[in-house]
């Protein structure tokens, strides 16, 4: 058994952005604020003192234009991480993530790979309000082209950027500000980790309750107290929100006939809409209740702290729900 | 008439080195663009065409002239309007002309049709069709020439609609920041769809914007094939001897509709009937001519040579096929590969 250590889910991204560095020259990292401020959120503090310049690139305030210059020197042989500093800011770039990255291979008919890796911060809890925290991965999902990572664990911040830079199209990881100071104990030897499957995080027989990103380590923390009640839930990390690997969360409720959606983001069109829908479609005679979702409420994150804990599933919510499932 | 007022500099008197048998090659490419523009819009006619099709008669030239002065291995991008640029570049007629016909021989296999013809092999970036959607890639193309530490440049053609954009100025604003070796060469053909330029720009004199960015630029007679390679060669010049980004204004006019849709009620026939008389392939005809360096004989062989390559074009993409459906989802991911 190895060894663990003690890191924040901020230092997990920085040792991974690190090992890509050194790993191979023509990644370089580029962002508002990633070099002289040390990143918005200090994920990239002291790399531009490690690599120089010339591989941590402040940028502008132009996000259309630098995911745009990414996903050029992508095409013309670089490997670049383009860090964009919140998901709200995202959107500036949206036409260049889905209308360039998302459509060359297509376009051309398979003849450019666009591979291109764009960090975006994401996630409801700093207090930030409607412009500076949502939980958008459903926007990034729905494109056909893209893979959409979900960054949920802490062996995921520092293993899943290795594994993203090997894919020949391009990347959006998903990362959590809320998370950033969260410590955890992970592997010595923690690295590259797998993005084609999802990930049962605990293994249970009464009820799967899947989910992303900041449900993780929430579900984890609801499972330990429904364990007192006597409740064994299975708990999934989608991880891997694009393509989304169906076979781990369809064999799960064909296991336990009951399954719980839990996520941050708006709750039509989202991600749980489309896991309910795979569960209907592909194991609706394995249930043995109907399918419940715990989602965003649909509302511009307000700024209180008290609503904006209301805006999205707490772990008394994924409690309460699991209960009413298995007893209703 | 033409109530827009734009600077149209005089051609250069610059001597420029013309040998016979480049001259004889540009009016070559000038009038199998023209040609084949003649013919798609035929094909479109009967329906062998469909989508959007944008025609570049009037503004052979700038694509012209602009690409003789690129190396093979320097890239260039370009608008939905890009058969001409395409064909200078040296791309197969046959496979444009498939890819327009919507045929998996196409040099898009067919997924991309008029607006989004793509060579990998050539340095041809397509046939983008956001406007200014690809002035950020050409940035980061010329970023990544640089940081390979290759002497290639990246050649970036957009019209003056996209000078309007965003991505535009960002565009320019890291070129400049960055030192990188990228030509923005902007086709200002006066109109942004149907929307005159004095509608859409507070200050018409485009090349001026590049000073707001530190980025050296220049105006050109985009209707003449020397003014262009005269300009065009020294920018690129500049651009590949500095490393630094440069902004080529072409002032041109495309003589038909935006696209087959364009019932062209924004202007005036008479306005277009004056552009007209500057066309480009006829001028520089009389050109040759009168320097003596094609004759009446040599030009007749030419319009023969284009004829014939065009009629092949048209039989390859006829004699095209189409993909099986089942290949449907294909070039989504690169991991799946081709059947």
């Amino acid at each position: 058994m190895s060894q663990t250590i003690k890191t924040t889910y901020r230092e997990a991204l920085k040792q991974g952005l690190r090992e890509a560095l050194q790993n191979d020259d023509r990644v370089f990292l580029m962002g508002e604020d990633v070099g002289r401020y040390g990143g918005a959120f200090a994920v990239s503090k002291g790399l531009l003192q490690e690599f120089g310049e010339e591989r941590i690139m402040d940028v502008p305030l132009s996000e259309s234009g630098f995911v745009g210059a990414g996903i050029g020197a992508a095409l013309a042989g670089m490997k670049p991480i383009v860090e964009v500093m919140t998901v709200n800011f995202g959107l500036l770039a949206m036409d260049q993530i889905v209308n360039n990255a998302a459509t060359l291979l297509h376009m051309s008919g398979g003849q450019l790979n666009v591979p291109v890796i764009i960090r975006i911060s994401c996630g409801i809890g700093q207090q930030l309000a409607a412009q500076h925290s949502h939980s958008w991965e459903p926007f990034f999902a729905q494109v056909p082209g893209l893979v959409v990572l979900s960054v949920g664990t802490h062996e995921d911040a520092r293993g899943m950027l290795h594994t993203a830079l090997q894919s020949p199209d391009p990347v959006i990881i998903i990362e959590y500000t809320s998370m950033l100071n969260l410590e955890k104990e992970i592997s010595t030897d923690a690295g590259a980790v797998n993005i084609t499957k999802a990930k049962v995080i605990k293994s249970g027989k009464d009820i799967s309750i899947i989910t992303y990103g900041t449900g993780v380590y929430k579900c984890l923390e609801s499972a330990d107290e429904l364990a007192a009640e006597g409740i064994d839930a299975e708990i999934i990390d989608l991880r891997i929100l694009r393509p989304l690997d169906e076979e781990t969360f369809l064999a799960s409720v064909t296991k336990t006939h009951r399954a719980l959606i839990v996520e941050d983001a708006w709750r039509s069109v989202s991600i749980s809409s489309e896991i309910s829908s795979r569960i209907m479609e592909k194991a609706f005679y394995e249930l043995d209740a109907p399918v419940k979702r715990l989602c965003g409420v649909e509302v511009p994150i307000p700024y209180p702290l008290h609503l904006e804990q209301a805006s999205v599933p707490q772990k008394s919510d994924i409690v309460k729900a699991v209960k009413q499932i298995i007893n209703p | 008439m033409n109530k827009t007022k734009i600077l149209m500099p005089k051609t250069k008197s610059k001597k420029i080195d013309l040998d016979a048998k480049k001259a004889h090659h540009l009016f070559y490419q000038m009038l199998l663009i023209r040609k084949f523009e003649d013919k798609a819009a035929e094909e479109y006619t009967k329906a062998k065409i469909r989508g959007f099709l944008h025609l570049y008669i009037g503004e052979e030239a700038v694509a012209v002239g602009v690409i003789q002065a690129l190396t093979d291995e320097d890239n260039i991008l370009c608008t939905y309007r890009e058969h001409g640029h395409a064909l200078a570049r040296g791309m197969d007629a046959g496979a444009i002309m498939a890819e327009m016909y919507g045929k998996q021989e196409g040099c898009s296999r067919g997924r991309g049709g008029s607006m989004h013809l793509f060579d990998k092999s050539k340095n041809f970036f397509g046939g983008n069709a956001i406007v200014a959607g690809h002035l950020p890639m050409s940035v980061g193309m010329a970023l990544a020439s640089k940081k390979q530490k290759k002497n290639n440049i990246t050649c970036c053609f957009f019209g003056e609609g996209a000078a309007a954009e965003g991505e535009f100025h960002e565009a320019m604003n890291l070129a400049a920041l960055w030192k990188v070796p990228v030509l923005f060469v902007c086709e200002n053909n006066l109109y942004a769809m149907g929307t005159a330029i004095r509608y859409t720009h507070s200050m018409q004199e485009l090349e001026k914007k590049g000073a707001g960015y530190g980025v050296e630029s220049s105006a050109v007679n985009g209707m003449n094939l020397m003014a262009v390679i005269d300009a065009a060669n020294e920018a690129v010049q500049k651009v590949r001897d500095n490393g630094k980004p440069y902004l080529l204004v072409c002032n041109t006019y495309r003589f038909r509709a935006h696209s087959m849709f364009d019932a062209e009620l924004y202007r005036d026939k008479k306005e277009v009937e004056e552009w007209k008389k500057r066309d480009p392939i006829p001028e520089f005809q009389e050109f040759l001519l009168k320097q003596k360096i094609i004759t009446e004989k040599e030009i007749k062989k030419i319009e023969n040579q284009v004829d014939s390559e065009i009629q092949k074009a048209v039989d390859f993409a006829e004699a095209g096929t189409w993909e099986p459906i089942d290949q449907l989802t294909e070039f989504v991911y690169s991991k799946k590969e081709t059947k």
